[in-house]
């Protein structure tokens, strides 16, 4: 116990704010052997650990912190991968303040357990050390499984029935796989090379990856069935952006979180002319939102070029849905925060490019179903704010595509699937959901665990029926 | 996977036709959809519409301008080698049925979209009158597969040098004058679609127009290819590309095809120079 108070939580080294601004390299820079131990030793391995409460596939986070103090850190990973097939990606991107860490029995005095920093550590480990070994795989069951998307809950799924012995095909829209993690959350914060080497260990394992397949166009759902697919799988994301709809929204310089992160990430605009995709280089730039996707665009645009990144939001600083650590690095790389402040309608010069921003101020009123106090516009504070790159990443929708060209497929209100929670089972029989689609846009961590619930569903499925 | 079975040049080497392998879709595309290629690793998203399909033979056929460094990389790609990707079929299919006489104009490459519409209006029992236009006789294409799909054809020349010395719109005015036209499709460059537009309006002829926007994904998921169409924003990738003409805002349009001028320009030139050295 006296052990444990003494050693500070071990800082996870960063690179210099001032001159990772203005690169893509990833930030932090992940941690020593040394430095793992040493933070490992810190875990006082409760009886009743809470941290596993806090996760939602219940990784064995104290046995996995035992095997990195131990230095056995092979045995570490392969702990973690009983639960968890993307621990470099979680590590990375996990909110783990709400989750494990903030569940952390030592949360109450002082700093939990850097528990993400150790999972990366342990998955990074692996991949620079260990021999790529593939796991056992089951004899083959001759079933065939379709899984619509390659998003982080698609790749579960796939990982899980290939494993089983099923065969496995997952279909993605886009040319490259890796869903969200490859067109969306930047290159600083996840390495691309670490999702392809993560899409590579599936195809090692034999499930095949066909990408340019846009399900819904290319093929409809009830084919596969008749191409011969015994279950199909839709992880399509939350794939439609949301607008404000407010004038001026269609000025050239305004983009979609959504295409801004697109091009800059998937089509690495940020090496334009060397790739050819373009993008707009805004000096002066305005992001609207406060989320995830709102500090990796206000940090994309300050690495290409910005003299100043506005992050401008509707409620407080409580609010701020963003994991804490986004907003740190966000803060320490010089992005302003504009809270309380809602657009009215976007200016443009005699070009049609975007040169200014009506806002108006807000306070916190009643509160509203959410249980979170709404926002109500101040009468007479209007203001206008120059800029010209403006980035809205206000949250996403369910896309429509594949849901509206499959039949018996029940929907919400919001146009996203119904899903049991317990399995992942739709109202269509032999089709199963999960991820965004189901949930609207959430975590990475929660379209994986869905993902693991519906191939244990789909796996009873094909051994034993519906 | 994506490779060039067939490759033409026309209209002097500025426009180019590529004919694709790629079954999935040549089994699925109907007239009016598109697809987007990528050449290479480093290569942009460019939607092109289908000029042609072939489910049997599994292909599909694109017909292009070069107008940058994005079309001049494929027009440098020779039969048999392959496109990195190419998605689709994108959009949703013109909506055809029988009105009685229609009047399909066509400007420059888009020519190329107009054709399987064209044809499919005639198939279906209309009367097709086609009217097609380029700046001059060396830059038209397609005549002979126009004439084929239509009753009667026009051509017009910007210079004279050809057919009617004029705009295609000039041509469309004297058959609104003459004839009990139901529907006009209008595909070509974005001013010529909106002239063509107002004119037709003054007509109270319904009129439908295919848009070029620039895109992205040409799945609903970026909002890159938004357009304004009776006031509202559609994503002309998933309600488009068609549109009634009379309600879309073209100047907005305009603007927007604008957005990466000095880029583009950049990106042709160092294409440009290192072809040459
Ligand atoms: C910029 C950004 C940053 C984020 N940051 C974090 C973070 O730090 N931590 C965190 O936990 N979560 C974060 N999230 C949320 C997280 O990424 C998502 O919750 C998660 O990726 C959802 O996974 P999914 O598998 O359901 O869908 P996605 O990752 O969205 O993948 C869906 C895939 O399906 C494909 N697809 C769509 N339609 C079709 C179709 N019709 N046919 C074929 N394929 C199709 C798409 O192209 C895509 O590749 C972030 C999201 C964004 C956008
Ligand atoms: S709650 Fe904290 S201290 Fe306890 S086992 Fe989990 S990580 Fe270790
Ligand atoms: S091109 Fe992205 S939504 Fe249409």
């Amino acid at each position: 116990m006296a052990k444990a108070e003494k050693i500070p939580r071990q800082p996870m080294p960063e690179q210099d704010p001032q001159v990772r601004k203005r690169n893509f390299d990833e930030v932090p820079l992940g941690y020593t052997e040394e430095q793992a131990v040493k933070e490992a030793e810190r875990c006082l391995q409760c009886k009743k650990p809470s941290c596993i409460e806090g996760c939602p596939v219940s990784v064995e986070i104290p046995a996995f912190i035992k095997l990195i103090r131990e230095g056995e850190f092979t045995k570490a990973i392969h702990k973690i991968w009983e639960r968890n097939s993307l621990p470099a990606v979680c590590g990375r991107v996990c909110p783990q303040e709400i989750q494990c860490e903030g569940r952390c029995i030592l949360a109450k005095k002082g700093d939990p357990v850097a528990i993400g920093n150790l999972e990366r550590f342990a998955a990074d480990w692996e991949r620079a050390h260990g021999k790529g070994e593939l796991p056992p795989k089951a004899e083959p069951t001759g079933k065939r499984v379709a899984v619509v998307g390659s998003g982080p809950s698609g790749l579960t799924v796939a990982g899980d029935l290939v494993l089983k012995g099923h065969h496995v095909t997952v279909f993605e829209a886009f040319h490259k796989p890796g869903g969200v993690l490859v067109y969306g959350i930047p290159e600083f914060r996840l390495p691309k090379e670490i999702v392809f080497q993560e899409v590579n260990f599936l195809e090692r394992l034999g499930v095949e990856v066909q990408c340019n397949v846009v399900v819904g166009r290319t093929v409809i759902v009830d084919e596969l069935f008749e191409e011969g697919y015994d279950a199909v799988y839709v992880g399509v994301g939350a794939g439609l952006p949301r607008f404000l709809n407010v004038p001026g929204e269609n000025l050239i310089g305004i983009y979609s979180a959504n295409e801004y992160l697109t091009r800059a990430n998937l089509m690495k605009a940020y090496l334009f002319p060397e790739y050819d995709t373009p993008i707009v280089k805004g000096k002066d730039v305005v992001v609207l939102g406060a989320g995830n996707v709102a500090m990796d665009s206000a940090r994309t645009a300050m690495r290409l070029g910005a003299d100043r990144v506005r992050i401008v939001y509707r409620r407080s600083r409580e609010e701020m849905p963003a994991r804490a650590a986004e907003i740190h690095h966000a803060e320490e790389e010089g992005i302003e925060f504009f809270l309380l402040t809602n657009p009215k309608r976007f200016i443009g010069d005699d070009q049609g490019r975007v040169k200014a921003m009506e806002c108006i101020r807000m306070e916190l009123g009643e509160p509203d179903e959410s249980g979170r106090r709404r926002p109500v516009p101040v009468e007479g504070s209007e203001f206008t704010m120059e800029c010209d790159l403006v980035v809205i990443a206000v949250g996403a929708g369910a896309n429509p595509l594949l849901t509206q060209t499959t039949e018996g497929l029940a929907l919400n209100k919001w146009g996203y699937i119904v899903a049991d929670p317990e399995t992942g089972k739709t109202t269509k029989k032999g089709v199963w959901a999960g991820g965004d689609i189901v949930t609207g846009q959430a975590t990475v961590i929660l379209a994986m665990g869905a993902g693991r619930k519906a191939s244990d569903s789909i796996h009873k499925y094909l051994t034993w029926g519906w | 996977m994506f490779e060039i079975l067939r490759r033409e040049e026309m209209a002097g080497g500025t426009v180019v036709l590529n004919e694709i392998s790629a079954p999935l879709i040549a089994r699925k595309a109907k007239p009016g959809q598109f697809v987007i290629l990528k050449a290479n690793e480093t290569g942009e998203r460019i939607p092109l519409t289908m000029a042609d399909t072939d489910p049997t033979k599994g292909t599909i056929t694109i017909i292009y301008q070069v107008v940058g460094k994005s079309t001049a990389l494929f027009k440098s790609m020779q039969r048999g080698e392959q496109f990195q990707d190419v998605i689709g079929p994108l959009g949703s299919p013109t909506h055809l049925e029988k009105l009685g006489t229609v009047v399909c104009v066509g400007g420059g490459t888009g020519v190329a979209v107009l054709h399987p519409i064209t044809r499919g209006l005639k198939d279906l029992g209309n009367h097709v009158i086609a009217v097609i236009g380029a700046r001059t006789k060396d830059l038209l294409i397609l005549e002979d597969k126009m004439k084929a799909a239509s009753h009667e054809l026009h051509v017009c020349t910007d210079d004279g040098s050809y057919g009617h010395h004029g705009f295609v719109t000039e041509v469309l005015k004297q058959i609104l004058e003459e004839k009990d036209v139901k529907l006009v499709v209008g595909i070509g460059p974005v001013p010529m679609m909106k002239f063509l537009c107002k004119l037709t309006a003054e007509y109270k002829v319904k009129t439908m127009v295919s848009l070029n926007p620039i895109m992205v994904d040409g799945t609903g998921m970026c909002g890159c290819c938004r357009v304004t169409v009776g006031g509202e924003t559609k994503f002309a990738c998933v309600d488009g590309p068609e549109f009634d003409g009379h309600q879309v805002d073209f100047d907005e349009l305009m603007q927007r095809l604008s957005s990466y001028k000095e880029e583009e320009a950049l990106a042709y030139e160092q294409h440009t120079c290192q072809c040459q050295a």
